[in-house]
């Protein structure tokens, strides 16, 4: 799950970043609303954590630009002002969730999966296909009752395909998953990363598309 | 409370009585006037008609059989068309020269209506007064007395001015419902703002429409809805302050806890370490948020300014340079010789909390390498302390606001508060200095303590 932080202070926009990429994240950070801008035309985030106060305006900025391009990715609003009517108007402009500062880390990352999990249409937490259960929340996978070891990559791979079944991923699309801007993507790191989730999970889970990508398959 | 409408009440109503009542007399003194000399010239016509009519004196004569010996009390009678309510109204007496009554109508008196010959006047004959105009006819030897008994003819008058008066008091008790609506109906567009005003609530200050309201009103309206508007700016300023207030003191707490978390939970040594470095940073950055607040309370709380006390400039600024050399990471601060020569007298712990915000600001904003210069410049009769840096100077849309406290500009340093140059503002305020920002050409800031000649040693 790819998140996008906007926070202008540094120390706290660090420890998001960090804090939710333990969580199991792929996060990026900005400090404006001009990187944010940029950021959201140039990729796509499954979930935005949104300060309200920026150096160049307001997150509300941001929020309104985002929901007029019908842009609808799931934001949480950070913003040290918590009083009802800041979030009414926080939530009215088109934000998912809210959270005042200071908050818990944990919370964050909770409120980021449940978000994700409603703009996909899902009620519960946990995603299963075929015998294989995915609990975003623990950040495990069990098939047929039993836990699979995965690393970090292999499983935001297996969340992203888990958490849209039927859709096609290409490789690209799966690297935008898993890195960060500031990460270095391997040359055929996604295929390595599937070929060792096939041997885990058996060969048939992920089926590959000749020229387009990736989509969850048959019981494997 | 008194009443507009109860006071437009009563003065229409006293002014409207008086002007009636002013009326009444008028038209009473004219009319009683002008029926006088309608009836003075009826006493006249009819004497003369009467004096007409007797041809001879034989013509009486011989109406009375002619007995010229008839006692005066068998005078004979003169028939006079006579209105009911005023019947009697005039009295005929016919005279002959010689003093014998020879004629006279039912209502006259026995006794002579007038002593003299002719012409007008007024007798009281048993207590009454009587209007008496006499003609004299010489050829005949006879004398012709017409009367009016003056309370007849006042009674006339009052009958008149009765009857203009009646519809009058009539109308007043009438005039004073239609004034009292009149009133009621011209202050509707008060009672509706004064409706209006009522029916709001404390928190709307909103301005009040300005739409069909009457010319005596839209004043009223229009320092209302500028009253509305000032009160709304100033809300909106405490609220924006509130909010920068929340976002400055809430957003350090939150990275704090974020940083320990993050340190907590992971189980790499890199990633501690880099937190738990992250959390001594945050810690000093708030230390220095809560001196700030300390500082600002501490220039506020001050009566004013404490007894000057004369220093130099250069060495203060040194001492600061020695105090901040911790945090200039790789930036010079250079000062200028001319600085030691500079003896001010103020508050010396004002200044040196001026000069230490704004070398503070200079400092954290310069590139690495860069140089902080501290120069002085005499302009105008007046001393100024300047303080250079090479940063990235202030957006002019920003200028007026960056005394605010917790006000933080687009260039914000990852270590300011917002609250440094609101507190170099406050303290040269209480010292009677004042502060001057500049953008310099070529970039930076020019940050200028502008000293009167009066705190010059």
């Amino acid at each position: 799950m790819r998140v996008l932080i906007v926070e202008d202070d540094d120390i706290l926009r660090d420890g998001l970043k960090v804090g939710l990429a333990l969580a199991g994240f792929t996060t990026d950070a900005v400090g404006t609303c001009d990187a944010a801008a940029t950021a959201l035309a140039a990729n796509s985030f499954d979930a935005i954590v949104l300060d309200l106060m920026l150096p160049d305006g307001s997150g509300m900025d941001i929020l309104k630009d985002l929901r007029s391009s019908q842009n609808d990715t799931p934001v949480l609003l950070l913003t040290a002002r918590d009083t009802v009517r800041d979030r009414v108007a926080g939530l009215d402009t088109g934000a998912d969730d809210y959270l005042g500062k200071p908050f818990d880390l944990d919370e964050v990352a909770a409120r980021l999966r449940a978000l994700s999990r409603r703009s996909t249409g899902r009620a519960t937490a946990a995603l299963e296909w075929a015998g294989l259960r995915l609990d975003p929340a623990r950040q495990s996978v069990e098939q047929a009752g039993k836990p699979v070891q995965l690393s970090r990559r292999e499983y935001s791979i297996l969340h992203t395909l888990m958490a849209h079944p039927g859709v096609i991923f290409s490789k690209t699309k799966l690297e935008d998953r898993l890195y960060g801007w500031q990460e270095e993507i391997e040359s055929n790191a996604v295929e390595v990363h599937i070929h060792h989730l096939r041997n885990k999970l058996g060969p048939g889970l992920i089926e590959t598309v000749r020229g387009i990508g990736y989509r969850l398959g048959g019981a494997g | 409370m008194r009443s507009l409408r109860t006071r437009l009440f009563a003065i229409l109503l006293i002014t409207t009585g008086l002007l009636w009542l002013s009326a009444t007399v008028w038209i009473f003194l004219s009319t009683r006037a002008e029926v006088e000399r309608v009836l003075d010239a009826r006493l006249m016509e009819a004497a003369r008609m009467v004096n007409s009519l007797i041809v001879s004196p034989d013509m009486m004569k011989e109406e009375g059989d002619g007995d010229a010996n008839r006692p005066a009390q068998s005078a004979i009678k003169i028939p006079i068309l006579e209105h009911p309510h005023y019947d009697r109204q005039l009295s005929c007496q016919i005279w002959s020269l010689d003093g014998t009554l020879i004629g006279k109508s039912d209502s006259a008196p026995d006794t002579t209506l007038a002593p003299h010959a002719m012409g007008f006047s007024e007798t009281v004959i048993n207590g009454e007064t009587w209007r008496v105009f006499a003609v004299e006819n010489a050829s005949l030897g006879v004398r012709v007395l017409v009367g009016d008994n003056l309370r007849i003819r006042d009674r006339l008058v009052n009958d008149l001015v009765k009857g203009l008066l009646l519809p009058a008091l009539l109308i007043i008790p009438l005039l004073a419902v239609l004034i009292w609506l009149s009133v009621g109906r011209g202050l509707a567009p008060l009672r509706k703002l004064a409706g209006d005003l009522a029916a709001r609530e404390a928190s709307n200050l909103h301005a009040i429409e300005d739409v069909g309201t009457t010319r005596e009103i839209s004043p009223v309206l229009k320092s209302l809805n500028g009253l509305f508007a000032r009160v709304a700016g100033a809300r909106e300023r405490e609220q924006n302050f509130i909010a920068f207030a929340a976002h400055e003191l809430r957003t350090p707490l939150a990275g704090l806890k974020t940083q320990a978390q993050v340190a907590l939970a992971s189980d790499d040594g890199e990633i501690r370490e880099k937190a738990l470095g992250q959390i001594v940073a945050g810690v000093d950055r708030t230390g220095k948020l809560v001196r700030q607040l300390l500082d600002i309370a501490s220039v506020e709380a001050s009566e004013s300014a404490k007894p000057a006390g004369a220093f130099n400039a250069g060495e203060i600024l040194t001492g600061l340079r020695t105090e901040l050399a911790g945090q200039a990471h790789r930036v010079d601060v250079a000062i200028d010789p001319h600085l030691f020569g500079v003896k001010i007298e103020m508050d010396p712990d004002l200044f040196r909390l001026a000069a230490r915000n704004l070398l503070e600001n200079a400092i954290n904003h310069s590139p690495p390498g860069a140089t902080v210069s501290c120069t002085c410049e005499m302009a105008a009769g007046r001393l100024v302390i300047v303080i250079n840096d090479t940063g990235p100077g202030i957006p002019d849309e920003e200028m007026p606001h960056v005394t605010e406290r917790f006000f933080r500009g687009r260039f914000k340093t990852s270590v300011g508060s917002g609250l440094g140059l609101s507190i170099v503002e406050r303290a040269l305020d209480r010292t009677g200095a004042e502060l001057e920002l500049r953008n310099r050409q070529g970039g930076g800031l020019s940050a200028r303590i502008v000293l009167q000649q009066s705190l010059i040693r």
